[in-house]
């Protein structure tokens, strides 16, 4: 009996590190109470300017560094440094990691938008960005 | 006898070596004065600043700028750019609280007070005691060595754009060298003093 539970439990941790990343990402916004989920409400999202405490008066978007178009690269707006295509179908590199995923959320969402987004926001981009 | 011998022999083979390095040692003084001479010396290791060795440093800081190495500036400074990566030169840096004690730890013991390579030494000898200056590039070294470089230049070839920017002209920043005799400034070419 010890035995089997053992066993159920590595399985259950091996199919969690096998998990697919975006798999990973949707099922914890499921948990945070998303229930339905809209890639046009991420496109809006993306699109919309945002004006913080830091920004010094200027407006900052998702696509103000990444561009409207996913599937072109983006140039960042201060640094001018390039920013490879945020579209799944054109850079499978893209959200293949569920930490890089997180991380870009936090700095990138608190930078643009003055704070965190939401699960909400988080699933709406995601969804839009893979079927993009 | 045979290990009085012995031991004389040691003391003797010692006192050589240790003339023989001792006279090493003032040469590369006289080289380090020298810039010119500078590329004579180079296979030496303890030149110019170690390189990154650590991946997750190479990972998180350098996939946004270049992964300026830990000797180039002081354990202070380190401290206070990591104490605030929500605020990096006005970008958000936030790294989960692991990686950023781990990466703190390891900008600090290789930071440029506690090496031994070249630039690493003169960067602290043109610091003054307190000082912990927040770019590499407000550095009194830093400075005194890009002082025949026009600021336009770098402004306005987009290759460069900022004195950051080390990759723009130092072929070999990576590896640790800034040697002269690496520099190729986009659009100018080598450039010689």
């Amino acid at each position: 009996m010890k035995v089997s539970i053992i066993t159920l439990f590595a399985l259950l941790s091996i199919n969690n590190i096998q998990a697919n990343p975006i798999d990973e990402m949707f099922d914890a916004y499921q948990q945070a109470g998303v229930a339905s989920i809209d890639p046009q409400q991420g496109k809006a999202l993306w699109n919309k300017p945002f004006i913080t405490e830091k920004s010094k008066g200027k407006q900052r978007s998702c696509a103000s560094c990444h561009g409207l178009d996913v599937t072109q690269s983006g140039e960042h707006l201060r640094t001018g440094k390039v920013i490879e295509a945020m579209a799944k179908s054109v850079n499978d590199k893209r959200f293949t990691d569920s930490k890089k995923i997180k991380k870009w959320f936090k700095r990138n969402c608190k930078w643009t938008l003055g704070r965190e987004c939401s699960a909400q926001e988080q699933a709406d981009i995601l969804k839009f960005l893979i079927t993009q | 006898m045979k290990i009085i011998i012995t031991t004389v022999a040691v003391f003797a083979l010692l006192l050589t070596t240790s003339i023989i390095m001792g006279g090493n040692r003032f040469n590369h003084k006289e080289e380090n004065e020298h810039e010119e001479h500078e590329y004579k010396s180079y296979s030496s290791r303890n030149l110019d600043v170690a390189a990154v060795n650590n991946a997750n440093y190479t990972e998180e800081c350098g996939s946004c700028h270049f992964a300026y190495q830990p000797g180039l500036l002081p354990e202070k400074s380190w401290l206070k750019i990591m104490g605030d990566l929500e605020n990096h030169f006005d970008e958000n840096a936030e790294l989960e609280v692991d990686l950023q004690n781990e990466l703190t730890q390891y900008l600090v013991q290789n930071s440029a007070d506690k090496s031994n390579y070249k630039r690493s030494k003169r960067i602290m000898r043109s610091l003054g005691r307190s000082d912990a200056p927040l770019r590499i590039t407000k550095t009194l070294y830093f400075v005194r060595k890009h002082d025949e470089i026009p600021y336009r230049i770098v402004k306005n070839t987009k290759e460069i754009g900022s004195f950051s920017n080390c990759t723009a002209c130092h072929t070999n920043a990576e590896k640790g060298s800034f040697n002269e005799h690496d520099v190729k400034i986009p659009g100018y070419g080598r450039w010689e003093d």
